[in-house]
């Protein structure tokens, strides 16, 4: 007669067979311990593939020159040379096919992110020309009177 | 009859063998093979920062939202500038509005209004994920959904992370939120889409004034290299013990 | 891009320096886990101290916080669910345990837990099971048969209710017992090593915290073992001086076992107290003596922010008061349930203040962040991490009781 202390045990055993089973089906084939060991690399390894293949937006100045090249001269000739075309127009993504236009963006908000004068010590944003928003002409849009691409003269 | 411990343990092995044999299915690298993978490696990215250069424009954080796309209108974000403005008397401001994303256009630091004469210093401190050396936030995860790549970056596999939130509390920088769209972890990933393309970063090629810089610290002829190995430089929180490899010039004491 | 929002803003309110991706992610449901798991190493250690250690004045409450004890521990769970942002992936825990984290010890201990309890509860009732299985032969009608099916199942065929058979199954509950004990400890020890290793928490880290969450665990399952076991009582006798018919026992009786065994209990209840408590004064005491460079905040947040929470909620309702409640002579029923609710009060406080504490304070040591429960729902994750998820995880283990009683009954008046 078998000893009954023992049926608890196989019910046990039976249903860590059946996790293991399904953890067969669920955890892809790759999921394992890599390069950088069980602390920092345990892991599925085509994950890193599919961040590879992320979709990049953002192209640099490098992609809007030939087709722009007015305003790329105008601007690389200029104080503004130094702020990519995408910071104030968004990214090209895959301009012109998507988006066929980018955003040409007026407002004083952008204006102002370097040039609210604030007049810290041991900060480059201290050397940066600026003014008061509150104060200077604040109810007009800064490209009123000055051009974006060619900021180094006053007006256009 | 009398249940002998033999008898016990014979049958528990024989258990735990049937079932341990599915437990085959762990993929292993031998240890040889991970040494000769850790060392191969030629590529290991660090990130320097120069907080003399930032200007507090904010074009790094709408840039890293756009090409990331990490939804716009909300608070979290994957990398960040904060404003320290260090008073006469000794006081220190600080604030960082939608993480610098709109750039400091308002001379008001924590809603108070400083005049010039009472600064006696400010400067702005972009932050992003340090990848470090010992990321704490892939030790506490309990599903592997986090990890580090051969080349140190730290990336989160949205497809197995349960959302528990535990690196997020265990990051000491801040860098961790959760995204609001996938509902899993969410970081600054180097651009890793970007870079192993041979690209730089979606901030470092925002930067107009060159404060933020990527390269290999494997490589010394990458400037990010040259400067880390020849100059002054200091890293955040290192008492953590995490090996933070974005560096920082001119990191102040007030720096938090 | 999905335009979105940040769903913990909406409990979270920040004041000065905090840094953009700071929010209270661990909530209301995170306090309610180690209540939880706390209730069930409790509960269960004060069953194994009849079983183990012999403690024969136990034996009636044993049987009870057994089977009580595996009804909290089919609720444990469910503040995790509410809490993970992908519950349906929560068993990659058990399939891809990454164990250098403290969570991942979960898929191990409550599994193990879980077999111990449920395999103890089976010995025990063996018997029981059995019987109904043979009480029920030949009866007809199907609810019946459901049942006398049901019981069958439950007996694995092991059908020998003989002399030998009872002293092995008595063997057997002794060796599982045993074990549970430091299971059960590992099951709530190891919720406290969730916090305490966690380095970038200025608040949490300690190697303290594990040792602290056991022993205030301990006290509070048998704080509610008392006042659950008071409460059936009570119902009793008044059922017994309401009813019309005579019971086997009467209503004086009923309540000089009860408060014999209440009394024998709350000692017990005392020393683990104590020992809770002491660790608690003792990590402050080292706090403020070592001065570490995130004091200044942490001081602001204990004896400023927090000072009613901690102070006045957990220390003075939480546990002077019970503790002088219980200590004071004649103590009677009434006086031990105020004193006992006034404990779980405080354990629920305890709990509170390490979680919600812990986030109080920025990473940047230069601002705060306050917690706001949501309490009206006004959609799905203001319910799950709101008042009303805690209080659904805090009321299941009772409806789950009563209708696991109705199988396993574990309330004998004898």
């Amino acid at each position: 007669m078998k000893n009954h202390v023992l049926r608890p045990l196989f019910v046990v055993i039976a249903v860590i067979a059946l996790i293991l089973v399904a953890r067969y089906f669920y955890v892809p084939s790759d999921f394992g311990i890599y390069e950088r060991g069980f602390m920092y690399g345990y892991h599925r390894k085509s994950n890193e593939g599919e961040w590879k293949a992320f979709k990049v937006k953002y192209r640099t100045r490098e992609y809007c020159k030939d087709c722009h090249s007015d305003k790329y001269k105008s601007i690389m000739a200029s104080k503004h040379r130094i702020i990519q075309c995408e910071n104030c127009h968004g990214p090209a993504i895959d301009h012109p096919e998507n988006p066929p236009k980018l955003t040409i963006d007026k407002s004083r908000a952008l204006c102002k992110r370097c040039h609210t004068y604030l007049p810290y010590p041991t900060s480059k944003r201290a050397t940066i020309k600026g003014i008061d928003p509150k104060k200077h002409n604040p109810d007009m849009e800064c490209s009123s009177c000055h051009n974006p691409h060619k900021p180094d003269m006053e007006g256009w | 009859m009398k249940l002998t411990r033999r008898d016990f343990l014979m049958t528990a092995l024989r258990g735990t063998i049937a079932t341990a044999l599915p437990i085959g299915a762990f993929k292993f690298l031998k240890p040889s093979e991970a040494r000769a993978a850790i060392e191969g490696t030629n590529v290991r990215w660090g990130f320097l920062v120069n907080t003399y250069k930032c200007i507090g424009c904010g074009f790094c954080v709408k840039a890293c939202k756009l090409e990331n796309e990490v939804p716009y209108n909300v608070q979290v974000t994957r990398t960040w500038v904060e404003r320290y403005v260090i008073l006469k008397d000794g006081r220190f401001l600080a604030d960082t509005p939608m993480g610098g994303r709109d750039g400091f256009t308002d001379s008001k630091v924590q809603e108070e209004e400083v005049k010039n004469e009472e600064i006696a210093k400010g400067f702005f401190v972009p932050k992003l994920c340090n990848q470090c050396e010992n990321p704490p936030c892939v030790q506490v995860c309990p599903v592997g959904a986090t990890y580090q790549t051969a080349d140190g970056v730290v990336l989160v596999d949205r497809s197995w992370c349960i959302g528990c939130g535990y690196c997020i509390m265990a990051c000491p920088y801040g860098a961790r939120f959760f995204h609001p769209v996938y509902k899993t972890a969410e970081k600054c990933t180097f651009c890793y889409h970007r870079i192993t393309k041979g690209m730089k970063t979606a901030c470092v090629d925002a930067c107009p004034t060159g404060a933020r810089q990527i390269g290999n610290l494997k490589d010394p002829n990458y400037p990010v290299t040259k400067v880390i190995l020849n100059q002054r430089v200091a890293v955040l929180k290192d008492e953590y013990g995490t090996k933070p490899q974005a560096y920082y010039i001119g990191l102040d004491k007030n720096v938090r | 891009m999905i335009e979105s929002y940040v769903q913990e803003a909406q409990w979270t309110i920040k004041e000065l320096f905090v840094y953009p991706n700071e929010f209270i992610y661990w909530s209301i449901q995170i306090v309610m886990y180690p209540l939880m798991t706390g209730l069930v190493a409790g509960a269960f250690v004060l069953s194994s101290l009849y079983h183990v250690f012999g403690q024969k004045d136990l034996k009636d409450m044993a049987k009870f916080s057994l089977v009580f004890s595996f009804a909290l521990l089919l609720v444990a769970p469910v503040p995790l669910l509410f809490h993970l942002q992908h519950p349906l992936r929560g068993m990659q825990v058990f399939f891809t345990p990454h164990f250098t984290s403290a969570i991942s010890a979960f898929g191990i201990v409550f599994f193990a837990y879980s077999i111990i309890v449920v395999t103890e509860i089976w010995f025990v009732y063996r018997k029981y099971f059995v019987e109904r299985t043979l009480d029920l032969k030949g009866k007809e009608g199907l609810g019946n048969t459901v049942t006398r099916l049901l019981y069958n199942v439950l007996t694995l065929g092991a059908y020998d209710i003989g002399e030998e058979a009872q002293q092995k199954d008595e063997k057997a509950i002794k060796i599982l017992a045993g074990f549970g004990i430091p299971v059960a400890c590992f099951l709530h020890g190891y919720a406290g090593f969730i916090f305490g290793s966690v380095k970038a928490n200025a608040l949490w880290m300690t190697p303290l915290m594990p040792v602290i969450f056991i022993m205030s665990a301990i006290v509070s399952g048998i704080a509610l073992c008392m006042l659950t076991y008071i409460a059936i009582m009570e119902w009793k006798k008044f059922r017994i001086k309401t009813s019309r018919k005579p019971w086997e026992v009467t209503a004086e009786e009923v309540a000089g076992v009860e408060i014999e065994l209440m009394s024998k209990s709350s000692k017990y209840l005392i020393g683990f107290m104590i020992a809770a408590i002491t660790l608690e004064i003792l990590d402050l005491i080292f706090r403020g003596y070592m001065a570490v460079k995130s004091w200044d905040i942490l001081r602001s947040v204990i004896y400023g922010k927090d000072f009613v929470d901690i102070f006045i909620l957990q220390y003075t309702f939480g546990n002077l008061l019970p503790f002088t409640l219980l200590l004071l002579p004649r103590l009677t029923v009434r006086r031990l349930a105020v004193a006992l609710s006034l404990v779980l009060f405080g354990v629920f406080m305890m709990r509170w203040n390490v979680v919600i504490g812990g986030q109080a304070f920025s990473l940047s040591f230069a601002g705060y962040m306050h917690y706001k429960m949501p309490f009206i729902p006004y959609n799905l994750e203001t319910f799950k991490e709101g008042f009303f998820g805690a209080f659904t995880v805090g009321i299941m283990p009772f409806i789950l009781f009563w209708g696991i009683n109705r199988l396993i009954p574990s309330l004998r008046y004898k």
